[in-house]
């Protein structure tokens, strides 16, 4: 598998602290990999890394081979990486329309014509609920409603690699069904990269091919997510002891 | 019920001074979180650049392109010349203080504003100057029998028309959604492809440039300026501001023009000497009783 976005020996700092410890995780084409792991673990930074929106202190991230060093943060969606943040992050007193169309906004070959609105009828047709709500504020949608538009808006610019951040946080089961529904699908019919982190390492490990865990800033464990489900540290330690079967 | 018609049409005029220079304090504050109390004086900076242009070699401006075309011209010229001005101001008196936070900006802003008043001082002098005659269009008309200057029609024309270009330009294009998506959350705009940075140079661009515009305006309509004018007018316009709702686009130039009506009218009716003081208590009523502004805070977030 050919490797679409790799991390090398990443170290950040948030002052006299090292959140991340020199990690490596990779992430092939057409490939979903789970990161889990608890509370400070250092996911979200991982991934505010790789959106160049954390600033690092040590190693390499590298989309198809080009290092992104240099990259300004606010180019990386024109190169394919969405990222849908932790919390969703919508922007409260714009439309859920605009939201969409702020997700194209970095998207150069993407004209604010007959291509956007063919993509957001693929959102609608991904979350229907979003197309009911295109005029209200995004503020005034529940809790799912905003998770759906965050991850819409990541989708809209079509990417090719996603960086999902704790999607379940805060759902109801019904919604969460949804939510991985759309990964599944947007996964085997786009071939979308995904990259999801996740404290619901169960949902998690249900869909990805591999998987790290986190602790403390290092990779504690990593591999296949069946052999990572069949293990007995990690199913005591992430899946509530029970047994899950591949 | 002739000087109500006249109060009014001063205070709308006025009123749209207001409400341009407001419209600056609002866009900077919503997408930097920073009161620009030198933006008062950007203003009266635009005062002084058209005035300049329009007395320089015995007013060739004006001469050659008539009355209104030198008045343009002015104004065209205030305009980028503020809004370099305010990019200037930007990179030389705020980044490099953005990591040490708000107050220290507060205080950068407030040491920008002394250091404008006291170069428009050096500059032109101490003592107020005047657009001249020769340079200001001044005929009078009767509309429905009452009497108004062609400026003053001009003035409000002009100012209505930015402003909705500015509301069209904030509210319904996908840039003005990312202006409004870099005020809500910064690095979630850089998430979507956004240039931060290119958003910061339009609104210090275009706040303070709308602000010479006013200058100008605001020089032909009363013919004196002086150096520390722009501190007055500042207050006014930020009073507004607060009045309108900060932060807030439409808030500005309703705030502005309600402003200039309120001060034209109590100027009139009540006493003319007392209309700053009237103005600073609506400041502090305001502050008191309504602080987010008539129109508010658009609030969505869910609780």
């Amino acid at each position: 598998m050919a490797t679409v976005l790799a991390v090398k020996d990443l170290v950040v700092n948030y002052g006299a602290v090292q959140a991340l410890k020199g990690i490596t995780v990779e992430l092939g084409e057409h490939d979903i990999v789970a990161v889990l792991g608890a509370n400070g673990a250092g996911k979200t930074t991982l991934l505010k890394s790789i959106s160049r929106i954390q600033p690092i202190k040590g190693g390499s991230i590298a989309l198809k081979g080009r290092d992104l060093a240099t990259v300004p943060a606010f180019q990386l969606a024109g190169l394919g990486i969405a990222h849908v943040p932790e919390g969703r992050h919508v922007f409260a007193t714009l439309t859920t329309e605009e939201n969409l169309n702020l997700g194209a906004y970095g998207v150069r070959n993407m004209p604010a014509g007959k291509e956007l609105e063919k993509t957001k009828e693929w959102i609608f047709s991904l979350f229907p609920i979003l197309k009911e709500r295109r005029k209200q504020l995004a503020g005034t949608l529940s809790g799912g409603e905003q998770q759906m538009l965050a991850i819409g808006r990541g989708l809209i610019s079509k990417p090719h690699v996603l960086l999902l951040d704790e999607p379940s946080l805060g759902l109801a089961p019904i919604i969460l069904q949804e939510i991985f529904r759309v990964i599944r699908q947007i996964h085997e019919e786009e071939g979308v990269s995904i990259l999801l982190v996740e404290q619901n390492a169960r949902k998690a490990l249900s869909v990805a091919r591999y998987g790290y865990i986190l602790e403390l800033g290092k990779i504690a464990i990593e591999g296949n997510a069946c052999d990572l489900r069949n293990d007995e540290g990690v199913r005591a330690a992430y899946l509530g002891g029970s047994k899950v079967t591949c | 019920m002739a000087t109500f018609f006249e109060q009014l049409i001063n205070g709308l005029t006025i009123g749209s001074f207001y409400a341009l220079v407001a419209l600056g304090y609002s866009m900077v504050y919503g997408v930097m979180k920073l009161i620009n109390f030198a933006h008062g004086d950007l203003f009266a900076l635009g005062s002084y650049l058209g005035y300049t242009l329009l007395i320089a070699s015995s007013s060739w401006v004006t001469v050659h392109f008539g009355l209104w075309g030198g008045m343009a011209i002015a104004m065209l010229f205030a305009f980028v010349g503020i809004g370099l001005a305010g990019v200037l101001m930007e990179r030389i008196a705020y980044r490099p203080v953005y990591p040490a936070g708000r107050l220290s900006l507060v205080v950068s802003a407030l040491g920008m504003s002394i250091f404008l008043q006291n170069g428009i001082m050096a500059i032109w002098g101490s003592r107020p100057q005047a657009y001249p005659a020769a340079v200001v269009p001044s005929t009078r008309f009767s509309l429905l029998g009452l009497p108004v200057t062609t400026l003053q029609v001009v003035i409000l024309l002009l100012s209505f028309t930015l402003m909705l270009v500015i509301w069209f330009i904030v509210e319904k294009t996908t840039f003005g959604a990312a202006i409004r998506a870099t005020a809500l959350d910064r690095s979630t705009a850089t998430l979507m492809g956004i240039d931060v940075r290119v958003v910061i140079f339009f609104i210090f661009a275009l706040g303070p440039a709308l602000g010479g515009i006013a200058g100008v305006m605001n020089g032909m309509y009363y013919r004196a300026i002086s150096f520390n004018m722009g501190w007055t007018y500042g207050l006014k316009a930020f009073t507004a501001t607060i009045l309108g709702g900060i932060g807030n686009i439409p808030g500005a130039m309703i705030g502005g023009l309600l402003l200039g009506l309120m001060e034209s009218l109590f100027a009139g009716y009540v006493s003319g000497a007392w209309k700053n003081v009237f103005v600073f208590v609506i400041l502090i009523a305001v502050l008191l009783w309504r602080p987010t502004g008539l129109l508010g805070e658009k609030t969505a977030e869910k609780v």
